[in-house]
């Protein structure tokens, strides 16, 4: 199969960014809302199209999807030192351009009407585009270095979306917070990323993740050294896992995210929702072979537990949390906790691989309804023009479409059939039930906390009290309704896709059946909550603060995050910044600029007392002259053999 | 070709005037001293360049004619010394080599 | 007997050269200059170069010093006692002076020089046939430049010597 139309699905983007930034002064506003719509319109449909041949046409061979790749090598150090750039097709990846291109399309859409009338307007498309690049390159790289230039890339361009407002110092530091946090997490890939390469002998993808003819484990050969009882490629892949998590906002590194919702709703709806989150899940993803084989699946054990411990963290933090905006942050964390727990506890053959087409279902149906409800968001603070609970209520009555698209959402994100949601978390359920009881537990009693607090953002948004308006809201324009009818279908019919057939862990397609009684317990679970969201959030009551009262100090350390934030202040501040950073300061100050300055200093004495030749007075140039005439005559006649 | 001079006493003579003029160029401290001192140099020069035709090739005149440009280029230089310092001196009134020091750093 | 005069006129020559360079008024320097002109017209008699001692005497003696006291005349320095250097600055020069002398008459004394004993008597009738002969080995060419030469210092003397004056002059009329 030709792939070489895929090289342009990242470069089209890219070409708008360097096109709306270096002409960002001359470019009219609206022309360039037309130009980013225009460029990512075509990905779309390159990438619609790359998808219909990878997945109808020719992209099976006896019945296993192939792999795809063209590479060439980039820079050359030594033979099994060499970073390769290039393109990989495989049903992950071309599942993935479909997500990444139809949601930044929705995005930037949705933005035109959005961003109306802002100053930076030219500026905001040109950072979504370098953001839709980014990521796409992230997609398709072919080795682990590519993919570590694309992460990067992707951080840069989230830390320019988040501080775009830049005169908000709120969003500053947030911008701040989210790319040094996750650039602590890269510390820790890249130092696995050069562990793997070295005892694995190489970085590419295809090398490092091939299988055996009966699948029962990894080609490759690697040197069995090993570090405190575990071996060291799984040391590496811990640590490539820390680089995900830090991107995917798992628990510890999760602090960034619901900071980052400083940053324009649709600019959370792309990246911390859609897209750059799910890039840990991704890599996880990519390297699975390589995860479940190494050492009989020891860092996939780790992936699972940190995934599910996020989730149920998350989860109970968005109880109680008033910046509707955070509510969504922490319910993607909730989510994307999901995903890794469904990649932790799957297997590699066949209908064992339930875990992993799982995420990847998730992953998909998340994408759709997630970036509808932060749209939806969207709609509703530019209409109240506020982030907070407290000063929403009733909006049924002027936004219906709003209304509408986000119950769709929030019922498909409860698991509520047939909407989207409710497919892909029978999968992961079916998944975690079948390896591991404890994690099953896990996801059960989170849907439940999760129809739940979806619930009580609903019906305190457009429900609840009556509040009065200072100028009634009014619904937003067409082209903010668009994407969100848009994505409102999608979360609909999604769910229908047989996926299994699809996107697998060990590349061959099969049939998946739903398991009644697992699904009847989860939609079960999810109904309760709602039932409990609607008898306290619907009307107005007093019912929930007395429920909130009863606990307490429990209720005060969710609302603040359980102090996380403020640990790590602790931490960096006190610790590192006294007794690590503040020490080498000095240290540089006083020797290194010392030394420095000291060598300026020294050359303008030296040349004081030079100067002093310069006399101006032609006697002393004829001395000089005659003196040094007799010396070049005496060391080149006489002394010189 | 001096009788009973050899050529070696000729150029003692000359090399001790050439040092003695470049003592005066440096040491003076009145621009027409440097001056005088600066035809003491020019003179000594002119004697060697005879003196060499005279005794090593005594069929040629190239020393001759020589000396020659040496005396008429040193009368040159000479006016010319001479007009710059009056100018100078209609500036600054002084012929002291201390006060054209403008030229340091 | 040559040898006799050529000793005394070395002697006369360095003597008046030395009082020349530290003599501290300024007309008894340009006068002992006048003297070593005039030892250096003598040794050229010596050599038999009649024309070339002429020419020594009317350009250097008659017309050099004649300046050089006008000069002297010009900037009013007739009475005034010249300063002299420092000691320090006196010294350090005589000794460069004294290495420099060293090395020349090392240099001269080491090497070894084929005289040609002769008597030729050059007369005015062979310079006069170099300077203007255009055979090779004639001077035609550097006559005429220095003849330039002299024209161009001649002109230069006279504009800078003006100096203000010109530009007045021009202004008036």
């Amino acid at each position: 199969m030709d792939i070489s139309y895929i090289l342009f699905i990242p470069l089209i983007p890219l070409a708008v960014f360097l096109l709306l930034g270096i002409g960002y002064q001359k470019i009219q506003p609206s022309v360039s809302g037309y130009i980013g719509v225009a460029g990512m319109a075509t990905s779309a449909a390159l990438s619609y199209y790359a998808a219909y041949q990878y997945f109808f046409a020719s992209g099976k061979v006896d019945g296993v999807y192939q792999t795809f790749v063209e590479k060439t090598v980039w820079m050359n150090f030594t033979d099994t030192l060499h970073i390769d750039m290039g393109i990989l097709v495989d049903p992950i990846s071309i599942m993935m351009l479909v997500v990444v291109t139809t949601i930044s399309l929705m995005v930037h859409i949705y933005s035109r009407g959005y961003m109306d009338g802002d100053k930076g307007y030219t500026k905001f498309f040109a950072f979504l585009s370098l953001f839709s690049f980014s990521m796409l390159g992230l997609v398709l790289a072919t080795n682990l270095f590519q993919i570590y230039i694309f992460w990067e890339l992707v951080g840069v361009s989230s830390y320019l979306l988040i501080g775009y407002y830049y005169t908000k110092t709120s969003a500053v530091a947030a911008a701040k917070k989210a790319f040094i946090v996750t650039r602590f997490a890269d510390f820790g890939f890249l130092i696995g990323i050069l562990i793997v390469g070295y005892y694995a002998g190489t970085f590419d993808f295809e090398t490092l993740n091939a299988v055996n003819a009966e699948g029962e484990g990894l080609l490759l050969n690697w040197a069995s050294t090993s570090f405190m009882g575990l071996s060291v490629i799984t040391w590496g892949l811990i640590l490539i896992f820390m680089g995900g998590a830090g991107k995917s906002a798992m628990f510890p590194l999760h602090i960034w995210l619901p900071d980052a919702m400083e940053g324009p709703t649709p600019v959370s709806a792309l990246i911390h929702a859609a897209t750059m989150v799910v890039a840990g899940v991704y890599l996880v993803a990519r390297l699975f072979p390589m995860y479940y084989f190494v050492e009989g699946g020891y860092a996939l054990n780790i992936v699972a537990y940190v995934g599910g411990f996020s989730s149920l963290f998350a989860a109970v933090i968005a109880l109680t949390q008033t910046d509707i905006k955070r509510v969504l942050a922490f319910s993607t964390m909730s989510q994307i906790g999901y995903m890794m727990l469904a990649l932790g506890v799957s297997s590699y053959k066949g209908h064992e691989g339930v875990g992993y087409m799982a995420s990847m279902f998730h992953l998909f149906t998340h994408a759709m309804f997630k970036a509808l409800l932060f749209l939806g968001a969207g709609s509703v603070i530019h209409a109240v023009h506020s982030n907070y609970l407290k000063d929403m209520g009733g909006l049924r009555k002027y936004m219906p479409i709003t209304n509408i698209t986000f119950l769709i959402a929030a019922l498909a994100i409860a698991g509520v059939p047939p909407f989207a949601g409710f497919w892909s978390k029978d999968e992961i359920l079916v998944a975690a039930f079948e390896k591991n009881q404890l994690l099953y537990f896990v996801v059960l009693f989170v849907a439940g906390l999760t129809a739940f607090y979806m619930f009580r953002l609903y019906f305190g948004i457009f429900w609840g009290k009556d509040t009065k308006y200072h100028h009634p809201p009014h619904e937003s324009p067409m082209s903010m309704a668009f994407p969100l009818l848009f994505l409102a279908l999608m979360s609909m019919v999604a769910g229908f896709i047989p996926f299994s057939k699809f996107v697998t862990a060990d590349k061959v397609g099969f049939e998946a059946h739903l398991n009644l009684p697992l699904a009847a317990v989860a939609v079960g679970t999810g109904l309760t909550g709602i039932i409990i969201a609607w008898i306290f959030y619907k009307k107005e009551n007093d019912l929930a603060e007395k429920f909130a009262n009863a606990f307490g100090m429990f209720y005060k350390w969710t609302y603040h995050k359980f102090y996380f934030d403020e640990i790590y202040m602790f931490v960096t501040k006190k610790i590192i910044f006294n007794l690590v950073s503040a020490p080498i300061a000095k240290f540089d100050k006083k020797y290194v600029d010392g030394t420095m300055e000291g060598i300026g200093n020294k050359t303008v004495i030296i040349s004081e007392k030079i100067k002093g030749l310069q006399s101006g007075r032609l006697q002393d140039y004829a001395m000089f002259f005659v003196s040094g005439v007799v010396v070049v005559a005496l060391v080149f006649i006489y002394l010189w053999t | 070709m001096i009788a009973g001079i050899s050529i070696y006493e000729i150029f003692t003579l000359t090399s001790i005037l050439f040092f003695i003029g470049i003592y005066g160029f440096i040491t003076r401290k009145n621009l027409i001293s440097i001056l005088i001192s600066l035809e003491l140099i020019l003179n000594a020069s002119a004697i060697n360049f005879v003196v060499i035709n005279k005794y090593l090739y005594p069929d040629v005149l190239q020393g001759v004619f020589f000396s020659i440009f040496i005396i008429a280029v040193a009368a040159a230089e000479t006016a010319l010394a001479v007009a710059i310092i009056i100018n100078l001196y209609r500036q600054i009134s002084s012929v002291e080599v201390k006060d054209t020091e403008i030229m340091k750093y | 007997m040559e040898k006799v005069i050529f000793y005394i006129l070395a002697l006369i020559m360095i003597v008046s050269a030395i009082a020349s360079v530290s003599s501290r008024k300024m007309l008894r320097s340009v006068i002992y200059l006048l003297f070593t002109l005039i030892g250096v017209a003598g040794i050229y008699f010596l050599i038999d170069y009649n024309f070339l001692a002429a020419v020594q005497l009317t350009v250097y003696a008659g017309g050099i010093i004649v300046l050089v006291i006008f000069s002297v005349l010009l900037v009013h320095h007739i009475e005034m006692e010249l300063e002299m250097a420092q000691l320090s600055k006196k010294i350090l020069t005589g000794i460069a002076c004294l290495i420099g002398l060293g090395l020349f008459l090392f240099t001269i004394y080491t090497n070894d020089f084929k005289v040609v004993e002769n008597s030729k008597t050059t007369t005015v009738e062979d310079i006069g046939r170099g300077l203007l002969s255009y055979d090779a080995g004639g001077f035609i060419l550097p006559f005429e430049v220095i003849s330039i030469l002299l024209l161009a210092a001649m002109i230069g003397a006279i504009i800078i010597g003006k100096g203000d004056k010109l530009t007045k002059n021009d202004e008036t009329l």
